[in-house]
């Protein structure tokens, strides 16, 4: 059976979802190549700029755009944003950011299931970017989202599944693809958030801060193919510490 | 005798006898000058601790009873301290200003990624109603004084805009009678058509003339609070609204209250004890963070240039290395803010500090009011007002973004969106 990741109805081959940010754009089209992702995030506020600029131009034909609304306060500024990426020409996919905290850009759960609601409503296929919540998981999901995307830690903190545990609670509960974001910072910790099921991996300071950046992403593309495959074979169990005791505890039972 | 600041004293020629009586009355009598802790008529008071918070640490800061262990210390924590910043900003952290700026190589790339933002200044008058000792726009220097018409704005920021920026800080010297608040919002209208991101550094006002200037399209508000001694303040400042200290102080936060995103701080490093004005601006910005958690704040770090009719001034004890310790332990401490180095700079600094810790740099740089096109395509300009202080780094735009880039970082020109 093929395995495809399916948002809104539009179906991909790659799980691997690149960030744009904080990027020497000359080496966008090098690393969408090597890490053969097939959408790419992009920051409005960065698309928002003269065409010598324009990051849009960076972006390889044929990627599927993801918009993101990044400098969002509140949920009525995310839908304006989104609305703005969409006169722009940037498609029907728009990933809610919505920020109140400058420090730790936490996303901020209560205006995000409000944008979701709203933009699910005007056609987006909307990926919202949440803290991993079940509740809130749940509310996005009836508000109209096309996946959730939790953080597994901090974002730009590149330490990995910190949310592991929550993460594990939504893949498990929530219909929806889980996409995990932010603080991934090494292949390795997204070999592991696809072994445990998510759908897909979100990734952008782990690559755009790399000594060989085209290289980092063809790592990590390897890794969440290798936990996706890992997944799907289902993995095998693990013995606790000790092995397990050779005079079993129900022996008595007849 | 105020004898720590005679460098400052400079007496233009054609002062008549009275100004010039007064100027020296002021300059060596305290007793002449006005209460610079007093609100004048108008000043609006804000209810806030953070004045109070900040000085208090400010004042208690002992950077001689920091050690070596206290630095190291420091740099083994994952976060840091307002105890790690003293000891990171004090003497004993000198010898280990290189793991310093490993450190904050490290935050920038986690929160900044491999990005510098470029921006231009547009100086647009240098009327000023104050006597700030040090400041070539001070009301006694002899200085050709200038405002630009709106015409003549629109087409410094039509030049502006043609070399590719997208960024504009719109500056005045301090006077409301020259610069008022709504000839300000005038020339901030005429830049939203051309730039995509503009902020003002200005003399301080009130929250609703904030306001109105963020309804105009302002979204940053820059105030350098010069120095947080404000004993030493009062030496310096000896005329004019600016004189009163704590209502600049309170000028970033009458900002955020009126809606802008984000704000700029900075002491003038040199002017009083370097150690604790950047204790205090890192703090002030520190408090507000807590207080304003969405705002965006970024800091300074301008050092004493000399200026027109008074090539003395100097940066006095800040020397580059003590410069690069500041700005690794701003980094370190506030990993989030933005940090600005301006022209005031070497080339071959900037260049350094970018790759460290700075995630914004000027280009393009005049601080004359209305020469861009005489800098930019060489054009004759006679009648252009006088700089506010020499400037050290004359890149061009181009010539910047391409530096930058060689030196591997990528250079943003907008990361701004309106709302």
């Amino acid at each position: 059976m093929e395995d495809k990741l399916v948002l809104g109805g539009h179906t991909f081959s790659s799980r691997f979802i690149l960030g744009s940010g904080k990027y020497n754009l000359k080496l966008i089209q090098a690393a969408v190549e090597q890490g053969g992702a097939e959408i790419i995030t992009l920051a409005l506020r960065r698309a928002n700029t003269q065409p010598s600029e324009n990051i849009l131009d960076y972006i390889p034909k044929g990627v599927t755009l993801l918009p993101n609304t990044s400098g969002a306060r509140n949920a009525q500024e995310a839908v304006r944003i989104a609305r703005l990426g969409r006169e722009l020409g940037c498609g029907d996919f728009v990933k809610i950011e919505i920020m109140r905290d400058a420090k730790y850009l936490l996303p901020d759960n209560y205006e995000t299931i409000k944008a979701t609601e709203q933009l699910a409503k005007e056609g987006f296929v909307v990926l919202p970017y949440m803290y991993p919540d079940l509740n809130v998981a749940r509310d996005l999901q009836n508000a109209g989202a096309a996946a959730v995307m939790p953080l597994a830690s901090p974002i730009g903190s590149n330490k990995g599944l910190a949310t592991k545990e929550f993460l594990q609670i939504l893949i498990d509960e929530i219909d929806l693809p889980i996409i995990v974001d932010a603080g991934i910072g090494k292949p390795s910790q997204a070999c592991e958030a696809m072994e445990m099921g998510a759908a897909a991996i979100m990734a952008n300071t782990a690559i755009a801060t790399a000594g060989d950046i085209p290289a980092m992403a063809g790592a990590f593309r390897q890794a969440i193919e290798a936990g996706r495959a890992a997944y799907r074979a289902g993995l095998g169990r693990v013995l606790a510490r000790g092995g397990s005791a050779s005079d079993p505890l129900t022996g008595f039972l007849r | 005798m105020n004898q720590d600041n005679q460098v400052y004293f400079v007496d233009s020629g054609d002062l008549s006898p009275q100004a010039l009586e007064k100027k020296h009355r002021i300059e060596q009598d305290p007793a002449a000058r006005s209460d610079h802790m007093a609100y004048l008529p108008g000043m609006e008071v804000i209810q806030s601790d953070v004045k109070d918070k900040v000085i208090a640490q400010m004042q208690a800061y002992d950077y001689d009873a920091y050690t070596a262990d206290d630095v190291e210390r420091a740099l083994a924590h994952e976060t840091c301290s307002i105890e790690d910043f003293k000891a990171l900003l004090s003497p004993a952290a000198a010898p280990y200003l290189e793991q310093m700026a490993r450190r904050a190589e490290l935050e920038t790339q986690r929160h900044f990624g491999n990005t510098v933002y470029l921006f231009t200044p547009l100086y647009i008058a240098n009327y000023c109603q104050n006597y700030c000792v040090y400041c070539g726009f001070n009301c006694y220097n002899q200085i050709q004084r200038k405002k630009l018409s709106m015409e003549e704005i629109e087409h410094e920021m039509q030049v502006i805009a043609q070399s590719g920026m997208e960024e504009i800080l719109i500056l005045t010297g301090e006077s409301r009678a020259h610069s008022d608040v709504p000839y300000i919002g005038e020339a901030v209208k005429i830049a939203k058509k051309y730039f995509r991101n503009i902020g003002v550094e200005i003399y301080p006002v009130n929250t609703d003339e904030y306001r109105y200037l963020h309804e105009c399209g302002v979204d940053y508000v820059t105030v350098f609070q010069e120095t947080y001694n404000s004993d030493k303040y009062e030496t310096l400042h000896l005329l004019g609204h600016k004189r009163i200290w704590p209502y600049r102080f309170d000028a970033q936060e009458r900002a955020l209250m009126a809606g802008m995103r984000g704000a700029g701080f900075s002491a003038l490093l040199g002017l009083d004890d370097f150690r604790k004005d950047a204790l205090a601006s890192a703090l002030h910005v520190y408090y507000l963070n807590r207080k304003y958690p969405h705002a965006e704040l970024s800091l300074s770090c301008p050092r004493l240039r000399p200026i027109v009719n008074n090539e003395k001034i100097n940066p006095r004890d800040v020397g580059e290395a003590q410069l690069c310790q500041v700005l690794c332990a701003y980094r370190i401490f506030l990993p989030f803010v933005g940090i600005t180095v301006s022209s005031r700079e070497s080339a071959s600094f900037r260049d350094g500090i970018a790759k460290i810790c700075a995630t914004k740099v000027s280009a393009g740089v005049s601080t004359g009011i209305g020469d861009h096109e005489a800098k930019y395509t060489g054009k004759e300009e006679t009648d252009a007002g006088d700089e506010q202080f020499e400037i050290n780094d004359g890149r061009s735009i181009r010539r910047m973004y391409q530096d930058m880039e060689e030196g591997g970082l990528q250079p943003v020109l907008n990361d701004y969106i309106y709302v």
